[in-house]
Formats: structure tokens, C-alpha cells, sequence
């Protein structure tokens, strides 16, 4: 399982920087997002797979037992994705702002701010 | 004590949310932010002085124990940090009265300056990794706004730019936290710096060490990560552009300086030498790109990442001294820096052009100005008696001490050559005739709010470079809690440990 995430979060890494490197405003934001994507199962994969429970304590007992599942990293990257939902969408409509004052899709003339 | 930790973020945060609830009314919208800036002010300087007295402060968030919650830490270095971020914080809040046109105040300025300062605070302050991450976008999102609101393309093109690479940052530095997670299975910074010391991959720890420079170093701006600075800080109006110069990239140093003074110390040999080859690359290319340049805030902007070298290069020397010069020139170059923008938004008002070429004569009509030009740009420079050359004194006794003299030759060389920018703009904009073409503007009225807190950053530099002893042992003092690990993880995890 561990392998096959692996080539999954590489492969999202590969596609969003590939399209991060197209010249198109749009295939940007598509990178980035495959890049937001990547992260968070890395962190999920990295933090390592478990086969468990929630990590519930029962009204009867103190302890949990059994095998449990690290919650840590499911709530890191749940904020993750509220985060990067919300700055893809931002970055959305400055893109879409940008192509309107610049009637392009090209990066590369987007060149009035340097020098 | 405890809620002197939360008060620099709550401060700003509620200021954000009362100004944003009071968005039909412009008088609130105006009094309140300038009321919560200087609030922020006592609340920093409070807790710099608790810190400098008391030692490390610590707060366990909901009363969760070290490693489990959040926890909240500030030790002399962040401290200071805030300290300084809510003089700035105040100083272009009244800036920003006159500075900021009715649209931008409509469209939510006052609420989104106050969202950042909350962000750069509490990321000073976090003593959690994921916690710093969150504040991080916050602080993102938040100048994200700032810098294309209103605008037009320029501002707009500038925005596009700083947004990717910004991201593309905070991918990197998400990855690294959940790779660091995965190695260690902590997220508390204290914690991992235990547990990273008794770790048993240093080959891993090596490789999310460099994944944490790359991500701090596109914050911060370091050689050959630092493209979209120059590419989108003189677009947005000045007062956002002097916010940016002081206080965002500075958290990205603060990031780099924390985690590889706490968490990454395992192979000096080989982290910290590259840090200090990508301190003097940051130096040369940073300071060669301003002598290219012909505006005003571009000078400007290529100089914050060739300062930037200053305080990365006390990083890669880490040595006791050497942290205490990065400290004292990060505090310094804090004000000087944001004063030597604002002083460009009042050329800017003035003459309603920041070229070069069809500047002038502002010595002859504005001597007052001229005067609050000079202080900054010769601290800048690092001529003595202001701060910037105790700043440079400091990395460069370090450096020598440290026998690495080809950083210190560069060090030298770079000073000479930012002192050769600042004389241009000063000959330039200030010295030379105004030239007969140069458009001409109505001076607008309120200059005087403009100038107040230019002067105040001015009499502070100066107080600095007089009385450089007491911030000097200040910044000694933070370097030692820096570099004594066992104290700061003492202090956060408890004697138990």
C-alpha cells in the first residue's frame, strides 16, 4: 500500500510541476493544486498507513484499546485542504483578473513588472 | 504573565474583526485600527520587557501539555520580533490615514493590515511547526490581498507572481512538516528537537532540513529564490510595500534561524556552509541588482534581499556572536527598511512619479524630508553612528573570529555598494536640480501624518546606533537562549524531560 501511494504522490508531483511549467496561467493553477494534493497524502502516507480504530475512548472505559489510527496527521491535513481549497480560490479569481487586464493566457508576456 | 503571549495576536485579530463589522462607518474604520496598532505597541513592548526579566515564556493552549497541544513561546529572539513588528505595525497605521485611497479603505485595508500583523506575531510566537504553517498562510492570504487590491495590471501582474511562488513555498514546507512527522511523529518543536537529537536517519533529517531552506528561503527571499520579490514589491501602494519590506520576508528569516538553530543542528558541518554560500550569493546578486535599477522602490527591493544575506550569513557562521548580529540586524533593518519605503511614498505624494531621472530637487524645497531620507539610507549603508553599523560590526567581528574571511570580504564589498545606491538616489531625487520636464503635482494635504511616524523610525534608528550597548546585550542574550537548545526545550516540555 505504502508503494502504491508513493508512486501516487509522486506522480501528482511530476503532473503539477509539469503543469506549473506549461505556459498557460491556467495550467498553473491546476499545478498548484496536483502540488497541494501531493503534499497532504505525503503527509498521510509518510506518517505512516494504519489498519485501526478511530481513536475513541468508550463511555465505559479510560483507555482505548485495540490497534488505533494516528488522528494527528488525518487533522493536519484536513486543515491543509481547507487551506489550499481557500487559496486556490483566491488565486482563481486574481488569475482570472490578471487574464482580464492582460487579455493573455501567456505567461510570458506578463512582463510589465520586471524590469 | 500568560496573557501577555496571546495579547499581540488576540490584539490585532480583534482590531481585523471590529473594523471589518464597522465597514459602513469610515470614522471607525479609520480610529479603531490606529487605536488597535498602538495597542499592539504597549502589548509587544510589555512582553519584551517581561521576557528580557523573566526569561522564556511559555503557554500550553487549553491547558494541553507539551507535546500534545499548542504551545505558545517566546524567548528574547521573539520577543523582540514582536516588539518590533508592532512598532512597524504602528507606524503605518497612521501612515496609512493619508496613505490609502477611499477605495482600498472600503475594500477592506484596515481589516487585512491588522489580519497580517495577527500572522506575523503569532508565527513569531508559535512554538509548534504546523501551528507556524497555519500562520504562514495566513499571513499569505492576507498580503495576497493587500497586494492586489484596487490595482491595476501592474499591481495585478505582481500579485501573480509573489501568489505562485508563495504557494509553491508553502507546498514545500507542508511536505517537509509530514515527512519531519513521519521521522520523528511529533509536531511540537521542542519535542522534536529531542527527538531528532536521539533520531536514528540523519540522512532523512538532512534531506527535510533542505526542504525546510528551500521553503523559508522563498519566503525569505535568499539567492536563487528571491525572483518574485523584485517582480511584485513596487507595484502595490507604497504603504503595503513598506509592511511587506519590513515584517514578511524577516518571518521567513526568523523561520529559517529558529529551525536551524533548535531543530536542525545534527550536521552543521554540511547545512550551515550552505547557508552561509547562499547568504553572500544573496549578498551579490541582491546588491548588483539594485545598482542596475532606476526607481526609487526597486532600488529599494533589490536591497531587502541583499540584507537579507546579512542575516542569513550570522545563521551560516553560528556562532554565539554571530547570532546576536543577525538578531540586532534583523531588528535593525526591520525599521530602517520600512522607513526608507515610506519615505518613498512621500516623494512619491510629492512629486507623483518614483523615476529616478524626473526626480529632484527635494533637498532645495524639502530639506526636513532629505534629512529623514539620510538617517535610514546611511544606516542602510552601515556608516556609523546609527544602527546599521553596529548590525554589520557585529556579522563581521563574527566572521573574522569564525576565519571565514571570504563572507566577510563580500560583506565589506556589498556595504560599499549599497552606500554607492543609496548616494545615487540621494543625488538623484534629493541633490540634483529638478529637471525642467518633471511632471507636476498639486501637493496634497495630511503630509504631516506621513511624516510623524517616518521621523519616529527615523529618532529610533539614531537611538539605536547611540545607544547600541543595551539592544547589543539584548541581542546577546537572545543568542545565547538560541544556541542553549536544552533551555528552550527545558522550558516547553517541563523539568520532567
Amino acid at each position: 500500500m505504502e508503494l502504491l501511494l508513493a508512486v501516487v504522490v509522486g506522480g501528482l508531483y511530476a503532473g503539477g510541476i509539469y503543469l506549473m511549467l506549461r505556459r498557460s496561467i491556467v495550467k498553473i493553477i491546476f499545478g498548484l493544486a496536483l502540488l497541494g494534493h501531493a503534499a497532504n497524502l505525503l503527509i498521510f502516507t509518510s506518517a505512516g498507513l494504519t489498519r485501526g480504530r478511530a481513536p475513541l475512548i468508550p463511555v465505559s472505559g479510560s483507555v482505548a484499546g485495540g490497534t488505533l489510527a494516528d488522528p494527528l496527521p488525518q487533522a493536519v491535513i484536513l486543515t491543509a485542504i481547507v487551506i489550499s481549497f481557500g487559496v486556490v480560490a483566491f488565486a482563481l479569481v486574481l488569475f482570472r483578473r490578471g487574464w482580464q487586464a492582460a487579455e493573455t493566457d501567456d505567461p510570458d508576456v506578463l512582463r510589465i513588472t520586471e524590469t | 504573565m500568560t496573557p501577555l503571549l496571546v495579547l499581540p495576536i488576540v490584539i490585532p485579530l480583534l482590531t481585523a474583526a471590529v473594523t471589518l463589522l464597522a465597514h459602513g462607518s469610515p470614522r471607525t474604520q479609520r480610529t479603531v485600527p490606529v487605536a488597535g496598532a498602538l495597542g499592539l505597541l504597549v502589548a509587544g513592548v510589555l512582553l519584551l520587557w517581561t521576557v528580557e526579566r523573566q526569561g522564556i515564556l511559555v503557554l500550553q493552549l487549553g491547558n494541553w501539555p507539551a507535546p500534545f497541544g499548542i504551545t505558545l513561546v517566546a524567548d528574547l529572539f521573539s520577543a523582540l520580533m514582536v516588539a518590533v513588528t508592532s512598532l512597524i505595525g504602528a507606524a503605518v497605521a497612521v501612515y496609512s490615514l493619508v496613505a490609502i485611497d477611499e477605495t482600498r479603505e472600503r475594500f477592506g485595508y484596515h481589516p487585512l493590515l491588522h489580519a497580517l500583523l495577527a500572522s506575523v506575531c503569532g508565527a513569531f510566537l508559535t512554538g509548534d511547526l504546523f501551528n507556524l504553517y497555519v500562520w504562514f498562510e495566513v499571513m499569505l492570504m492576507a498580503s495576497f490581498v493587500l497586494l492586489a487590491l484596487g490595482g491595476g495590471r501592474p499591481q495585478i501582474e505582481g500579485a501573480m507572481k509573489y501568489v505562485t511562488l508563495n504557494l509553491v513555498a508553502s507546498a514545500f514546507f507542508l511536505a517537509a512538516v509530514g515527512i519531519l512527522y513521519g521521522v520523528a511523529g511529533s509536531l511540537n518543536m521542542a519535542d522534536l528537537a529531542v527527538k531528532l537529537e536521539n533520531g536514528s536517519a540523519p540522512g532523512v533529517t538532512t534531506v527535510v532540513a533542505m526542504l525546510f531552506l528551500v521553503a523559508f528561503g522563498i519566503k525569505a527571499g535568499v539567492f536563487p529564490l528571491f525572483f518574485w520579490l523584485p517582480a511584485s514589491y513596487h507595484t502595490p501602494p507604497v504603504v503595503v510595500s513598506a509592511l511587506f519590506a519590513g515584517l514578511l520576508t524577516k518571518v521567513g528569516v526568523y523561520a529559517l534561524i529558529r529551525v536551524f538553530t533548535l531543530l536542525f543542528v545534527h550536521d552543521v558541518g554540511y547545512t550551515h556552509t550552505l547557508i552561509l554560500v547562499i547568504a553572500g550569493l544573496t549578498m551579490i546578486t541582491g546588491v548588483l541588482g539594485a545598482v542596475s535599477q532606476n526607481d526609487f522602490r526597486r532600488i529599494l527591493s533589490f536591497h531587502i534581499v541583499s540584507q537579507i544575506g546579512y542575516m542569513v550569513m550570522g545563521l551560516g557562521l553560528f556562532t554565539r556572536l554571530a547570532l546576536a548580529g543577525s538578531v540586532f540586524y534583523i531588528v535593525h533593518h526591520i525599521i530602517v527598511k520600512t522607513n526608507l519605503f515610506l519615505v518613498s511614498g512621500v516623494v512619491d505624494r510629492l512629486r507623483g512619479t518614483l523615476q529616478l531621472s524626473s526626480l529632484g530637487g527635494l533637498y532645495e524645497s524639502r530639506p526636513l524630508l532629505a534629512g529623514l531620507f539620510l538617517v535610514p539610507a546611511l544606516s542602510l549603508a552601515g556608516l556609523p553612528p546609527f544602527s546599521g553599523f553596529f548590525a554589520k560590526l557585529a556579522l563581521i567581528h563574527a566572521g573574522f573570529e569564525a576565519e571565514q574571511y571570504l563572507i566577510v570580504g563580500v560583506a565589506l564589498a556589498v556595504g560599499l555598494l549599497t552606500l554607492v545606491s543609496m548616494m545615487k538616489i540621494w543625488a538623484e531625487a534629493f541633490w540634483k536640480p529638478l529637471p525642467p520636464d518633471a511632471p507636476e503635482t498639486p501637493v496634497q494635504g495630511g503630509l504631516s501624518l506621513m511624516v510623524g511616524p517616518i521621523a519616529v523610525l527615523a529618532t529610533v534608528t539614531v537611538l539605536i546606533g547611540l545607544g547600541a550597548g543595551p539592544l547589543f546585550e539584548i541581542s546577546m542574550r537572545a543568542a545565547d537562549q538560541l544556541m542553549d537548545r536544552e533551555g528552550y526545550i527545558r522550558a516547553v516540555l517541563g523539568d520532567g524531560s
